[in-house]
């Protein structure tokens, strides 16, 4: 099993026709044949995408999600909108009821995700992201960016906010033989869709997820607030060995950190708190961030 | 974006919050005639730096014993003599690390006599994602001191962004700061037009501290400080028009304007990587490994061969930098891009320190081939713990 996308997830593109949608959306049809289904342009409906490779696959183009959603019977959308209509993309992906949403797009501004989390509130769909590098399911289902050619279809669950760090552990899980169920990359803002614990919630429930991974980074309190759920979760026997990191133990407090959530401020999202608050939840937390698959291997040998 | 004390209030005043009369000066010689335009006869003379603690700060030329960087001042004579002592001076406080910021600017204030100091600030409260006011009595100190004390003295109120400042909200605030008769009157009006200027201007902190409660009972807005999200300024010319360049890291402001992610730091490894979290665990195993970085920089996802090119630029204007660690796992940024950045930016600017390259993911061979065939002198290396060992064994061993 894996969780929230599969090979039967059918998926439209918001932002298909530009040169981000183009690149990832050729890399997706490429990968295991991921089901993308349609794209999204309000002034090219009726038109039809073409990769440009040679033989390859076309989509056809709709001017709204709601229509692109009726007429492909799709559960998923993707959004490459750039950042100043990406908030509106997401309220249109919600209005359209799009079950899961992945927003790509990184420098939302936050007034504006604050409004689509409202949103999101009163309804029935899941948004993953934004700033994110989305979701993959080996062998099955790539939406959003990340290089399909690292994973392993395995029992890893990987959960990241850092979407280049989500690669680190999924390419060291498969050179360590382990390969993954999902990986999640819930990504790096202050206000997204989903957080750690929703992700870590599926995964406990997953049967082939025998294990996993979570990589943090300095700034607000989803670790710890996730290490709490695990720990309420152990008492009720659920768990999973878990190995960990935490990006940004050098980072000077007050500074963003390139991700508009990685930042230290008022003395509260420091590395140190959520390391501790991880450790004793059980997690194995690496100190380096190049031992995330060694890690997981000692704890899995006890 | 950070801007200064004097820009916030005025931004505050436009959406009728209470503050004082005050001018702006930049040279000594203005000071008279922007006190003679305030009432008087208590002038405040304020440092205008992007820092806190400006209060207890000391000046670096100055006699230890000197005042710090905002001062009172009960005549004109007293208001000029302390423009002559701040301006130009360098101000050393808590914030802002012992080489301190350079006084340019001066906010000459209308004084005002205090009952009460109150705190107040308003920021994205991320575990419900709305803006969330926090208050307490204990305002005109700080805040974090406040917090590790007495916890149980803030209070926080997330706003609900379909409604704003209701009355009911507003009414709690008032009795969290335990306000009074006109003092409350008010602070009913002064909550919901704060929360209007935090949202339409795109704020991502305003911290009033103190709001002050004054001896006539009214509330005044006494200090502020205002942050604005980076990415929402493409709608806020105004805003992005009060930038103080001299206030940031001339490395850092080259960087913002090729779009790039960095943060000047004192160590001596320059590094580029790209994505956040990645380049923040770059520093931290530079670190495991007994050196420094230098720097914070994500080259970001789409990145540009000019950018990649900028990027490396910057690093190696850096006098500090003596070895380079390339760092890349390549999603939505292809190794190519990289390799080709890299190698015509020391083309450009020639390479006198150490590098090691480490690329993964997306056309990671095709990477690989153009940094081979380039004939630059590069270290390659297969992993983040091998980059990160090479790199600064290449540094300490040059020392």
């Amino acid at each position: 099993m894996s969780i929230l996308v599969n090979k039967d997830t059918k998926i439209i593109v918001q932002g298909l026709t530009g040169k981000t949608g183009t690149f990832h959306t050729e890399q997706a049809l490429e990968y295991y044949g991921t089901k993308m289904v349609a794209g999204v342009h309000p002034k090219k409906g009726g038109e039809t995408w073409s990769s440009g490779v040679e033989g390859a696959a076309e989509l056809p183009i709709f001017a709204s999600v709601g229509e692109a959603k009726e007429a492909t019977g799709a559960d998923a959308s993707v959004i490459y909108v750039p950042p100043a209509g990406a908030g509106a993309a997401i309220i249109e992906a919600i209005d359209a009821e799009v079950p899961f949403i992945v927003c790509i797009t990184e420098g939302i501004p936050v007034a504006d995700m604050i409004k689509v989390k409202a949103k999101l509130d009163k309804s029935r769909s899941r948004l993953l992201g934004p700033n994110c590098p989305g979701i993959l399911t080996p062998e099955e289902c790539k939406i959003g960016i990340m290089p399909g050619s690292i994973f392993k279809k395995g029992s890893v669950g990987v959960v990241s906010r850092s979407g280049t760090l989500t690669y680190e552990a999924v390419f060291q899980t498969s050179n360590a033989g382990l390969g993954q169920t999902t990986a999640v990359g819930i990504g790096g803002d202050p206000v997204k869709g989903t957080e750690f614990i929703d992700v870590l919630e599926m995964f406990l429930a997953d049967d082939e997820t025998k294990s996993m991974i979570m990589i943090g980074e300095i700034g607000g309190s989803a670790e710890e607030e996730a290490a709490q759920f695990l720990m309420d979760e152990a008492k009720k026997g659920r768990s999973k060995p878990m190995a960990g990191f935490i990006a940004g133990r050098t980072a000077p407090p007050g500074r963003t950190m390139g991700h508009a959530g990685a930042v230290i401020s008022g003395g509260k999202g420091g590395a140190e708190d959520k390391i501790a608050a991880m450790e004793e939840a059980g997690i194995r937390v690496s100190p380096s961030p190049a031992k995330l698959g060694e890690t997981l291997l000692e704890v899995l040998k006890g | 974006m950070n801007i200064h004390e004097y820009q916030a209030k005025a931004v505050l005043k436009e959406f009728g919050a209470p503050v004082a009369e005050g001018v702006a000066i930049f040279s000594a010689d203005e000071a008279e005639a922007a006190a003679k335009k305030l009432p008087g006869p208590l002038w405040v003379v304020k440092s205008q730096i992007h820092a806190g603690g400006r209060g207890k700060g000391k000046f670096k030329e100055l006699p230890a014993d000197a005042k710090g960087g905002v001062r009172l001042a009960f005549s004109l004579d007293e208001v000029k003599a302390h423009a002559r002592e701040m301006l130009g001076h360098t101000l050393v406080t808590k914030q802002t690390g012992d080489a301190g910021k350079v006084v340019n600017r001066l906010y000459i204030e209308d004084g005002a006599d205090i009952e009460r100091e109150l705190y107040l600030s308003i920021l994205v409260d991320r575990t419900v994602g709305r803006p969330a006011f926090v208050v307490s009595t204990e305002g005109g100190m700080d805040i974090e001191a406040v917090a590790e004390e007495t916890p149980e003295k803030i209070i926080t109120l997330p706003i609900d962004p379909d409604t704003g400042v209701t009355a009911a909200d507003a009414g709690k605030l008032c009795d969290a700061l335990e306000l009074s008769g006109a003092a409350r009157e008010d602070g009913m009006t002064l909550f919901p037009i704060l929360h209007k200027a935090f949202v339409e201007k795109d704020m991502s902190l305003l911290e009033v501290n103190p709001l002050i409660v004054m001896k006539d009972g009214r509330l005044r807005v006494l200090d502020a400080k205002v942050s604005f999200d980076g990415n929402a300024l493409f709608r806020h010319d105004d805003i992005f028009a009060l930038r103080d360049e001299t206030e940031e890291d001339a490395k850092e402001t080259e960087a913002s304007k090729h779009d790039l992610a960095y943060v000047a730091l004192d160590g001596d490894i320059g590094c580029m990587v790209n994505g956040a979290g990645l380049a923040m665990a770059t520093m931290d195993i530079i670190k495991l490994y007994g050196a420094e970085p230098a720097n914070f920089l994500d080259v970001g996802g789409g990145a540009s061969k000019e950018k990649v090119t900028a990027a490396f630029k910057i690093i190696t204007s850096d006098p500090k930098v003596k070895g380079i660690l390339v760092n890349i796992f390549g999603g939505i940024m292809r190794c190519d891009v990289i390799a080709e950045g890299v190698v015509a930016a020391v083309k450009e600017v020639g390479l006198q320190v150490p590098l090691v390259v480490r690329l993964e993911g997306t056309n990671v061979e095709l990477g690989k081939k153009i940094i081979n065939e380039s004939g630059l002198n590069v270290i390659a290396a297969d992993d983040l713990d091998d980059a990160a060992q090479k790199i600064v064994k290449a540094v300490k061993g040059g020392a």
